[in-house]
């Protein structure tokens, strides 16, 4: 049986969020509306802090559980561990005893952001290798069709028929094209929005509880 | 917002917890409702079975999207999978493993763990260890998942979230192992790469259908029905949108 308190409270802080958008302006008690509801959220910026604070420590205990298990432990989980602790250590004594933290988070992009670029590159790679073997995955008029568009609106979108823009009802074609995709993906987060709309409403009618309580 | 469009959005939100009353009433709910197939969702359900039957563990990463963001959408889905994917697999030798990118998502994947466990009669099974927080920034979080989906002896891999096109890096992973994929995103540049890269991917709303498939409840059958309806309603409002605006009349 779950918690209906912790039910109760979800509902009613999401109602009254709910309201605090839908209220319009100028309507008797928006001003309370909207200041409840910037209040809530308020608070809630303040739990997702606190929430990312304890999901770094699991991570941490984690890796930590990794490096001391019996059966198989995990090296690289040193690393991590290592590079957790320094990075605490450092960030601390920096915010302590310097004016300000910029040579921490010089250290720390120094780092952190060729590692990611790395991993972009790797991206590159897979997407490339992907591209060539979708005909391998998907068979069909779709895959078809997304290769055509994809050429087509990577060359619109280079700018190498640029110079088809001076013949007159080329450019209105041109401009019809590149529309396409925008409203191809408008299509696709109408559909996400309204999806998104019956799960909100599922936690606010209780049917969803993503907390056991 | 101005006036009409908070009143478009009042009206929406109205018409859809209208119609989810509605169709949530034991008489309607009972009516049996036919969805169309979707090969992927076919396959998800083919290959939990076969990890429960040959003791493959089950990993499903919810993506990272903050649960106060706008993108949450997505991730109450991922954590009604996780709940529906624990309850099937807790006769399994091997529990389910969960993954996210983000503080709050990777508590509320530890709890409903906890709640699918004891909903399940078998709360000795849980462990908090398997709902992990992988990495708080998007590359990191990709790097922290790789693992799991290499060395865990993981054979179904349900993605599912808010990610960007990184997530093809551990699409390719889960390939590379041999194991099923089932990937789905609410963000258009995931859902392109998703394409390209794997086997099986949803697009579009079929994400938000993903807990009817698995039978997580009427209500959630409902939910399908409403995206229907709601559907029409906004084809409606734009085609009169579009006649107002082409007759000069604008708000």
């Amino acid at each position: 049986m779950r918690s209906p308190v912790a039910a109760a409270v979800a509902i009613a802080f999401g109602l009254v969020v709910l309201i605090g958008y839908l209220v319009p302006a100028g309507f008797p008690g928006a001003d309370i509306a909207y200041m409840v509801r910037s209040v809530l959220v308020g608070w809630a910026v303040i739990l997702a802090g606190v929430a990312a604070l304890v999901g770094v420590l699991s991570l941490f205990l984690t890796h930590l559980t990794r490096i001391t298990a019996k059966k198989n432990p995990d090296r690289y989980s040193i690393l991590v561990v290592a590079a957790f602790l320094f990075t605490v250590g450092l960030g601390i004594y920096e915010y302590e005893f310097q004016p300000s933290a910029a040579q921490f988070q010089k250290v720390v992009l120094a780092v952190q952001v060729p590692v990611e670029a790395a991993l972009m590159g790797l991206l590159v790679v897979t997407l490339t290798f992907a591209s060539v073997r979708l005909f391998q995955r998907r068979k069909g008029l779709m895959a078809g069709v997304f290769i055509a568009s994809a050429l087509v609106f990577l060359l619109i979108g280079s700018g190498l028929l640029a110079p088809l823009r001076q013949v007159g009802p080329l450019a209105a074609l041109l401009d019809f094209v590149q529309y396409l995709p925008v409203a191809g993906g408008r299509g696709i987060l109408i559909g996400i929005a309204l999806g998104s709309l019956t799960a909100g409403l599922r936690v606010l009618f209780g049917a969803d509880r993503p907390y056991s309580g | 917002m101005n006036m009409v469009q908070t009143l478009l959005g009042l009206i929406l939100v109205v018409l859809a917890a209208g119609l989810m009353l509605v169709l949530s009433l034991p008489r309607l709910r009972k009516a049996k409702r036919v969805f169309r197939t979707i090969p992927a969702l076919q396959g998800l359900r083919r290959s939990i079975g076969r990890s429960v039957e040959e003791g493959g563990r089950i990993h499903v990463s919810i993506g990272k999207a903050s649960i106060f963001s706008p993108t949450n959408a997505s991730a109450l889905v991922g954590l009604n999978t996780v709940d529906r994917i624990a309850q099937f697999s807790s006769v399994s030798d091997r529990p389910p493993v969960v993954t996210s990118g983000d503080g709050t998502l990777s508590i509320l994947s530890q709890d409903t763990l906890r709640g699918a466990y004891r909903a399940a009669n078998a709360l000795e099974q849980y462990d908090p260890e398997r709902g992990r927080l992988a990495g708080p920034t998007p590359f990191s979080y990709v790097a922290g998942t790789l693992p799991v989906i290499r060395s865990e002896r993981v054979s179904t891999n349900v993605l599912l979230g808010n990610f960007g096109p990184e997530v093809a890096l551990m699409v390719d992973a889960a390939d590379r192992q041999n194991a099923f994929a089932l990937a789905a995103s609410d963000a258009l540049a995931a859902q392109a790469v998703l394409y390209a890269t794997a086997k099986e991917s949803l697009i579009g709303e079929e994400l938000f259908a993903l807990p009817a498939y698995l039978q997580s409840g009427p209500v959630y059958q409902a939910s399908l029905t409403i995206q229907d309806v709601l559907r029409w309603v906004v084809v409606a409002l734009m085609i009169a949108g579009t006649v107002l605006a082409v007759l000069g009349i604008t708000f």
